[in-house]
């Protein structure tokens, strides 16, 4: 049976992500007041995942990197179907940047071992550099696909996908064990149903730290990453608004002067 | 290794033989940055029968280009493009390289970063050399801009999207090295490019378009969404529009405006229900007019925009539309 390891990233509410901050000290983010939420794209990636299941049998493993509050993105994938959910979480990993980020996954995939496939979102939407699933391939060894838009799962060899291209797409085919990252366009993600939750509330999180993973603190998180964050500074855009006063129709006419000054019409 | 005097690198990128402008405008920053480093510019060119780019390139700043002109190298492939880019470095140790975030780029670009095990910054909006000769690397964050760096590890690696630098007005007459690429190369079918199917895209270009209107997360849903794309089309718009947009599912991911987006340098700018967020307003530059709708009147996209309207764009579109048709028929009955 394929086993497939699905990567989600637990991201601050991008509802209310507009209210963070940098910490000035650290340079990390200060993301203590925003609640965590599911990647967006992750979504689609555990969708895909449980859709290989529902039509040819799968293992699914979810794994996260984050702090213990990354648990409960963990939980709602295992509620959503997940068979297994990991959270390598460690005060070590904090700090981490994509390359970083990207060893510590793969060394928790060479954990758990005989892994199949590897489905990632194509970007986070809070650090949203796309290099995570991308630089993770390098690492395991394997073959990557990034911005998959479709799956049409071929036998346990490989797989034949479609990759999005601006305007257009490619139509691929890869070899198992592969990476994939994948689109919003790839399918349409189930909601959490009551008895998936119910279910969920039996299975337990494994969490492992960097002991257990063997490897080195030199090679994660903060001090694993080659680059860092060095300064922040506010950027001046400002222009002087002039607001169109007056009724709603005014204001249409008086837009509609501007425009047609502006030789748009 | 003193890496003082290392070249700067800039991977090429060409679609159907055709080089795409984000080459040249990285070729030019490449060349700022190379004469406050005192080094040369460099370009890796791949693809095939392509040679006719390179006066291009050298016109826009190289030195030297690399070329791997080969019925192998034809189309992008991840694996054989990474193979041949890694061992280039591992050769000429290059302490900046600088991808564009194309399509090929942001995929490209991890791949031979983490093959080198360096640091790579995503969509950067600047590029500057600092007192200690560091390639600073700039990105809007948190209604700012941040700096990353890459202190230790080279080269350092930042991909930049099409229409952060201008391009650079070519220097006629600007020659150099050209160095060609032997194969053999890497024989890979772990991964194999079955069809390229190319889509008509939809609407007016937004990279060229004199007018561009972006609708945020304020259109509210779909019907709201539809009457912003109805007044692009009116007015003969590009359409982009904000991540949220995209996220609803209304608008496709490449009209997405901003930092991880598409660059516009539009006259008119129109922003219908967005909030002025940097990582979307960083990709508007240098238009003569802004103009914004927006509910609520402390929205930061007034601090912005050269026009304001306070008002529901669910309400107020449609009623704009209606006026823009009923001039239009005048304009057409006068004639
Ligand atoms: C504004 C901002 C800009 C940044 N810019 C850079 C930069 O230029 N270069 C850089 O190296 N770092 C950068 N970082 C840091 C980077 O975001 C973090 O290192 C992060 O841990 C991983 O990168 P990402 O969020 O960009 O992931 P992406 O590569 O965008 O994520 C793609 C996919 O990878 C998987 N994934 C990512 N993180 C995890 C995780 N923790 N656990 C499980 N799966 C995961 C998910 O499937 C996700 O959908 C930036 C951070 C911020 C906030
Ligand atoms: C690393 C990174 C990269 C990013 N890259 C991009 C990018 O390239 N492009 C991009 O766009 N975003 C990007 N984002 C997301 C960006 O930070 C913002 O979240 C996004 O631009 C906000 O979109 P918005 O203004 O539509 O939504 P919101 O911020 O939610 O604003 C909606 C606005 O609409 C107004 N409104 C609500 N209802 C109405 C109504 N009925 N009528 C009129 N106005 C109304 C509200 O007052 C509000 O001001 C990125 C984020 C990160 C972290």
């Amino acid at each position: 049976m394929l086993k497939i390891v699905v990567c989600v990233k637990a991201v601050p509410d991008p509802k209310l992500a507009c209210d963070l901050k940098i910490d000035p000290v650290t340079k990390t983010l200060l993301r203590c007041d925003v609640p965590m939420v599911l990647n967006s794209l992750d979504k689609h990636a555990l969708e895909a995942a449980l859709q290989i299941k529902a039509e040819n049998g799968a293992y699914i493993c979810v794994l996260s990197m984050g702090p213990p509050e990354a648990g409960s993105i963990v939980k709602e994938c295992m509620a959503l179907g997940a068979d297994k959910g990991i959270l390598l979480s460690d005060p070590c990993f904090g700090g981490a940047d994509a390359y970083a980020t990207a060893y510590t996954l793969a060394t928790g995939v060479q954990k758990i071992g005989d892994v199949d496939a590897v489905l990632c979102g194509m970007a986070s939407s809070d650090g949203a550099t796309e290099w995570v699933g991308p630089e993770m391939a390098v690492m395991l060894g394997m073959p990557v696909v990034t911005r998959v838009r479709e799956i049409i799962v071929g036998n346990d060899e490989s797989w034949e996908v479609k990759s999005a291209l601006e305007n257009g797409y490619r139509r691929m085919r890869v070899r198992l064990p592969a990476l994939l990252t994948v689109t919003r366009d790839l399918n349409a993600p189930r909601a959490l149903s009551f008895s998936g939750i119910i279910k969920a509330r039996k299975k337990v999180i494994t969490q492992w730290r960097l002991d257990d993973l063997g490897v080195s603190a030199e090679t994660v998180g903060i001090k694993g990453s080659p680059t860092i964050v060095t300064e922040m500074c506010a950027v001046d855009n400002a222009r002087r608004v002039t607001f169109l006063e007056g009724t709603r129709e005014e204001k249409a006419e008086q837009l509609l002067q501007k425009l047609i000054e502006g030789g748009l019409l | 290794m003193n890496h003082d005097n290392n070249p700067i690198w800039v991977i090429a990128d060409q679609e159907n033989c055709k080089l795409l402008p984000v080459t040249p405008q990285l070729v030019g920053q490449a060349r700022l940055l190379a004469d406050v480093l005192a080094t040369s510019v460099e370009v890796v060119l791949l693809g095939e029968g392509i040679d006719t780019h390179t006066e291009k390139i050298f016109a826009a700043g190289a030195d030297r280009i690399y070329v791997g002109d080969h019925p192998d190298l034809a189309m992008y492939h991840p694996e054989v493009y990474t193979d041949v880019i890694v061992k280039l470095t591992l050769e000429h140790h290059p302490q900046i390289m600088l991808m564009g975030s194309t399509s090929m780029g942001r995929e490209l670009a991890p791949l031979v970063a983490a093959r080198l095990e360096t640091g790579l910054t995503a969509h950067c909006i600047d590029l500057r050399i600092n007192q200690k000769g560091i390639l600073e690397q700039k990105i809007p964050a948190y209604g700012g801009e941040i700096t990353i760096v890459c202190p230790e590890r080279r080269p350092q690696m930042a991909t930049v999207a099409q229409g952060v630098f201008p391009s650079p007005s070519p220097e006629g007459g600007r020659g150099g090295e050209i160095v060609s690429i032997q194969g053999p190369f890497l024989p890979s079918d772990r991964i194999q490019t079955l069809e390229l199917v190319m889509e008509e895209p939809d609407g007016i270009p937004l990279d060229t378009a004199s007018c561009v209107i972006a609708g945020g997360a304020g259109a509210g849903d779909l019907q709201g969404w539809n009457q912003i794309v109805e007044l692009a089309a009116i007015l003969n718009a590009g359409l982009g529009c904000t991540r949220p947009a995209v996220d609803e599912g209304w608008a496709e991911l490449d009209t997405m405006i901003g930092q991880s987006g598409k660059m516009v340098n539009p006259e008119t700018y129109l922003g219908i229900g967005l909030s002025g967020e940097q990582q979307h307003m960083v990709g508007v530059t240098g238009a003569n007019v802004m103009i914004a709708i927006n509910s609520d009147k402390k929205s930061p996209v007034f601090e912005q925009v050269d026009v304001g309207i306070v008002d529901d764009c669910r309400d107020f579109v449609p009623v704009l539309l209606e006026k823009i048709r009923k001039y239009k028929e005048q304009q057409t009955s006068c004639q």
